[in-house]
């Protein structure tokens, strides 16, 4: 296949992901500012979000107020930043409309549906919109847009890179999320297991749509080594950087039998997984959560860099 | 109903053959269900979405062009002799274009003018002296006609580059079968759905000699953005040829090649929708990111073949339009089978003379213009249009030419009223590579206007399917 | 008499870019009055497609490097006989008509200055044979334009050298076309080398002049930098509407970076 159309396959599924994700950050956002008594107010938690996109300066220099509505219009509907969810899915169609041919029309349908609610989202009054009716709709459009790529796409390479956009750019979402909870909102290590950190951590996983799911998983008490093996090393848990890597790798070596020969990008992916499947918590912890997801993130990076070589740019032999 | 224009549906003698299985159909056709209908198949197009200009004249890239449902038919008999003519017409043009880059024969005849050729913009230096495949410059040849008697066709232009449109004839047929099927099943209409795999077999026809295998077809468009991408996606999916950008290509060593996700595959055959100019930045616009950097060496060394040929739209000049007839005489020893709309050389003296007195009847285009823009049409216009007109023309002359107002013909449409007369004209597609072939129908553009002349989608133009059915 | 050429022309990037595609122009025309004894064009780690040649009889090949590169070298070695012509291009084998080289590009667009160049170098000569003529205007041109290396860079127009009033061979060659466009006479840009003699005279080994068609006669060079025809000082390269379309090679950056270009051009006249 064209190595365009395959870029574009990709990164309609990145941008979908990053749709989501977006969503389940204001919503993480929201529910922290629920809180009553939190330390420093809501403020610092907008700000804790925002900068574990990296996009706290670009907020300020338009908006200056971290206040909640602003927030909300930065992250929803502000196609300036190009990770807020309308940016997200606005690059989606556009990528999805490049390769129309390449897919099904109830995967298109879905694709250009959503857009269209969207504008007409844009176009209601703000106030009459509250975050959670934004965050359940940007969860069900992906979950429906998904589906009709699960349920209609023919299982070719297209399919493939859908899939391994979807997979790369969750691995990254995971670990920013967990990073974000236990590297940026607490402000201080005097923090750690009291009120407000079980709180944060609910809320982390409730954003996540896995808070039921950790519960049945560790037995429902809260520990930050639990919840962290969780997000990490559970390949149950469909989030996970392990269940990530596990599915780039099995893309891969789709990929690979596809056309016949093995690549730099399927070896690349099965060193991170043979990390990933060894490793325990204990070790994570020992090297620093913050440090171990920063170089998660660069090395999902890296993978990412390695699937365009090999097959996004056309060059490779 | 105007007596002064030829009503392909009723004439003098009442109600014309092609037509004769319609009559019943529209009479009968209530209201309701009229509207119904229309309603339907404006859905159709806007779910196929094709939603694009013809014929290049920009706009909103998202409307709709107006689809009347009121069919346009002709006899198996009077395409016949549209067929040969088109044949023709498009073979003595390719005669034309080889002639043009090799000896010039045509012109050391002393037939047309030297610099009218070589001095044209549209002449490229760069394809002298080379011999595409099968010697075929231009591959599609669309032949824009129109109709004022029972046997009497003008030929108002031909498009040899890329002449766009072709989508509209195969949706108009596929949108007609969805809704009348019992239209097809009482009429013999000559299908045109074959059209996407004639065009697939002509690019193939003309894969470069080098190319040793089954011949690697891509479209090469200017990107989604284009008015026309729209054409270029639905034509490529139906040849099942990949639809490439510039950048998807490169140029490396002798060849041309694709990137995939196998790594490069050599292209054997380029269907272009760009311009000459964006073509090749090593070549021709410096400046353009739409082509492929060093795709004419490849090109000129027979590595790739670029269809159209680059060049090719020197034959479709409008003041190299008026010699065609005598192209059919001079290469194919044949008498023209269309005639040409007589055509008045502004850049002449005396046929200037000639415009600037006769104004108000004549039609005044721009040599370089399409679209119906720019353009005078003596007859509609008023005075203070007229003296506007003439203070351009004086001008600049050479920039004009003038050909008088036809008497468009008219077929049957469906207009708020029930059924009128609206003016119509035709352009099929001819494809020239080891064979001339040419589908049964091309596209008809109406003119929805009480009384216009004018059928660009741009001035209230709309399109019809265009049948060709078999006669007892 | 038997020329040796070195050539090298050397582009080094500030950071790397993503490849290189040149169309080279680079081997000698094939014609009378110079024959290739051997002839060499290197480019370290690139593609070199086949030489081909294209209707206006030049000999082109695709060079290309797709790799991120920080540098690139083109190196041209060779040897070649010359005889003088009398600067009259013969047995060159050529598809385009004339006729076709009286269109102007942006560069060689006359102005008012060339005009009354034109006119003033013509004037009472309206009678002339054509071959008089074309060497009135070069000559017209030599004196207009003194030659002034620096006066003018790589994407002047005639009409700005006109203006400026100096300039180098790249100007003199397209203001020179541009006169003989006005006098009717196609025109056309070649590109070469030119063997730069001891005694000082001529200038630029890299060099440049126009052809212009003399009915009769075809094809006939005239140097105006150096008042004179091409003779067996000279190599013909290809030639082309104005110098970028005739440049011996034209070149494309893929993810440009600022470039530094190193040029040596050796020419020399080989003991007999």
């Amino acid at each position: 296949m064209l190595s365009r159309t395959a870029a574009n396959l990709f990164w309609m599924a990145r941008y979908l992901e990053r749709s989501e994700t977006t969503a389940r950050l204001l919503d993480l956002g929201f529910r922290n500012a629920l809180l009553p008594n939190a330390g420093g107010g809501f403020r610092n938690e907008w700000g804790a979000i925002l900068q574990s996109k990296g996009t706290l300066q670009q907020f300020t220099d338009k908006y200056g107020d971290l206040v909640q509505r602003n927030a909300e219009s930065f992250l929803f509907f502000d196609l300036e930043n190009p990770s807020s969810v309308a940016s997200c899915i606005t690059a989606a169609r556009e990528n999805a409309r490049i390769v129309r041919t390449a897919l099904t029309s109830q995967v298109w349908d879905a694709i250009n549906t959503s857009f269209q609610e969207l504008k007409a989202l844009t176009r209601r009054e703000r106030s009459s919109l509250e975050v959670p009716e934004l965050t359940d709709w940007t969860l069900r459009t992906a979950a429906l847009i998904r589906g009709a790529i699960e349920t209609t796409q023919l299982r070719n390479d297209g399919y493939r890179f859908m899939n391994l956009g979807y997979a790369v750019e969750r691995a990254d979402n995971t670990a920013r999320l967990l990073d974000v909870k236990y590297y940026v909102l607490l402000p201080s290590v005097a923090y750690i297991g009291s009120g407000l950190d079980n709180y944060q951590w609910t809320t982390l996983l409730r954003a996540l749509s896995a808070h039921r799911a950790y519960n049945w998983a560790y037995g429902g008490e809260l520990s930050a080594a639990q919840i962290a093996h969780f997000l990490i090393l559970n390949p149950k848990f469909p989030r996970s950087l392990l269940s990530c890597c596990l599915e780039v790798n099995e893309h891969l070596d789709h990929l690979g039998r596809i056309y016949g020969r093995s690549s730099p990008a399927q070896e690349a992916a099965r060193t991170l997984l043979g990390e990933l499947a060894e490793a325990r918590i204990e070790d994570v912890f020992d090297e620093g959560l913050h440090e171990f997801l920063t170089r998660m993130i660069s090395e999902n990076a890296g993978l990412g860099q390695c699937i365009n070589d090999q097959y996004l740019t056309g060059e490779a032999r | 109903m105007t007596e002064a224009f030829f009503n392909e549906m009723y004439d003098r003698d009442g109600l014309r053959m092609p037509y004769q299985m319609l009559e019943g159909w529209y009479q009968n056709m209530p209201a309701e269900f009229r509207a119904l209908k229309q309603a339907e198949a404006e859905g159709l197009f806007r779910r196929y979405g094709i939603t694009f200009a013809v014929y290049g004249e920009g706009g909103d890239p998202d409307r709709l062009i107006p689809f009347d449902m009121f069919p346009r038919v002709f006899g198996a008999n009077e395409w016949r002799r549209l067929e040969r003519g088109i044949k023709q017409r498009a073979r003595a043009l390719n005669a034309f274009l080889s002639d043009v880059y090799d000896r010039g024969e045509i012109i050391r005849a002393g037939r047309i003018p030297a610099d009218l050729v070589y001095q044209n913009e549209a002449y490229e230096i760069a394809v002298a002296g080379f011999r595409p495949p099968l010697g075929v410059f231009s591959h599609i040849v669309g032949i824009d006609l129109v109709r004022t008697g029972a046997d009497q066709f003008y030929v108002l232009e031909d498009n040899c580059r890329t002449p766009s449109g072709v989508s509209y004839m195969l949706e108009n047929r596929e949108v007609m079968m969805r809704m009348f099927p019992h239209l097809f099943q009482e009429n013999r209409v000559a299908p045109v759905d074959g059209y996407a795999r004639l065009l697939k077999r002509t690019l193939a026809s003309v894969a470069p000699a080098k190319c040793e295998r089954d011949p690697c077809v891509v479209l090469l468009t200017p990107g989604h953005y284009n008015s026309a991408y729209y054409e270029h996606s639905f034509l490529a999916d139906l040849m099942g040829i990949e639809l490439v950008e510039g950048q998807d290509l490169f140029v490396e060593g002798d060849f041309c090649w694709m990137r995939t996700t196998e790594g490069p595959k050599k292209v054997d055959v380029i269907y272009r929708r760009i311009d000459d100019a964006y073509l090749d930045p090593l070549c021709f616009r410096p400046d353009s990111t739409l082509g492929v950097p060093g795709l004419m060496n490849v090109y000129r060394s027979g590595g790739v073949t670029i269809c159209s040929a680059p060049g090719a739209g020197v034959a479709d000049d409008k003041a190299i339009y008026t010699y065609v007839p005598e192209m059919i005489r001079f290469y194919l020893g044949e008498a023209p089978i269309l005639e040409n709309v007589p055509t008045w050389q502004c850049a002449k003296a005396d046929d200037l003379k000639y415009v600037q007195e006769h104004l108000a009847e004549l039609v005044v285009k721009e040599v370089h213009g399409s679209g119906g823009y720019g353009m005078l049409v003596g007859p509609k216009a008023d005075k203070a249009t007229i003296e506007a007109f003439a203070a351009k023309l004086a001008a600049n002359p050479s920039n004009y030419i003038a050909q008088p107002t036809l008497a468009l013909s008219t077929c049957p449409t469906f207009v708020e009223e029930g059924i009128a007369p609206r003016h119509v004209d035709l352009r099929p597609y001819c494809l020239v590579g080891r064979d001339v072939e040419l589908v049964p129908g091309g596209l008809t553009r109406v003119a929805l206007t009480d009384g216009s002349l004018v059928v660009n989608s741009s001035q209230g133009g709309g399109v019809k399917d265009t049948w060709v059915i078999a006669e007892e | 008499m038997i020329l040796t050429v070195f050539h090298k022309t050397r582009y080094d990037f500030a950071s790397p870019v993503g490849g290189i595609l040149q169309s080279h122009r680079l081997t000698p025309a094939k014609c009378d009055g110079q024959k290739v004894i051997d002839w060499k064009v290197e480019v370290p780690g690139a593609v070199m497609g086949e030489l081909f040649r294209d209707g206006a009889g030049d000999y082109i090949q695709t060079v290309s490097l797709r790799m991120p590169v920080t540098h690139i070298e083109v190196t041209v070695s060779g040897k070649v006989e010359t005889t003088d012509t009398s600067g009259i291009l013969r047995g060159h084998r050529e598809r385009v008509a004339p006729r076709a080289y009286m269109r102007h590009t942006m560069r060689t667009e006359a102005n008012r200055a060339i005009r009354d160049l034109v006119d003033d170098a013509l004037r009472g000569k309206e009678d002339a044979p054509e071959l008089d003529r074309a060497h009135l205007l070069a000559a017209a041109v030599a004196e207009a334009l003194p030659y002034r290396p620096g006066a003018t860079h790589a994407h002047t127009t005639a009409a700005e050298a006109m203006t400026e009033g100096a300039g180098v061979c790249q100007d003199h060659t397209q203001v020179l076309i541009a006169c003989a466009h006005i006098a009717n006479m196609p025109a056309r840009y070649v590109s070469g080398y030119l063997n730069a003699t001891d005694d000082g005279s001529p200038h630029e080994a890299s060099h440049a002049w126009a052809e212009i068609f003399v009915a009769g006669l075809g094809w006939v060079g005239f140097d105006a930098s150096n008042k004179c025809c091409p003779n067996e000082h000279y190599i013909r390269l290809g030639s082309g509407l104005d110098a970028e379309d005739a440049a011996p090679i034209r070149g494309l950056v893929l993810g440009g970076a600022e470039e530094t270009l190193d040029v040596t051009v050796l020419i020399e006249a080989q003991q007999q």
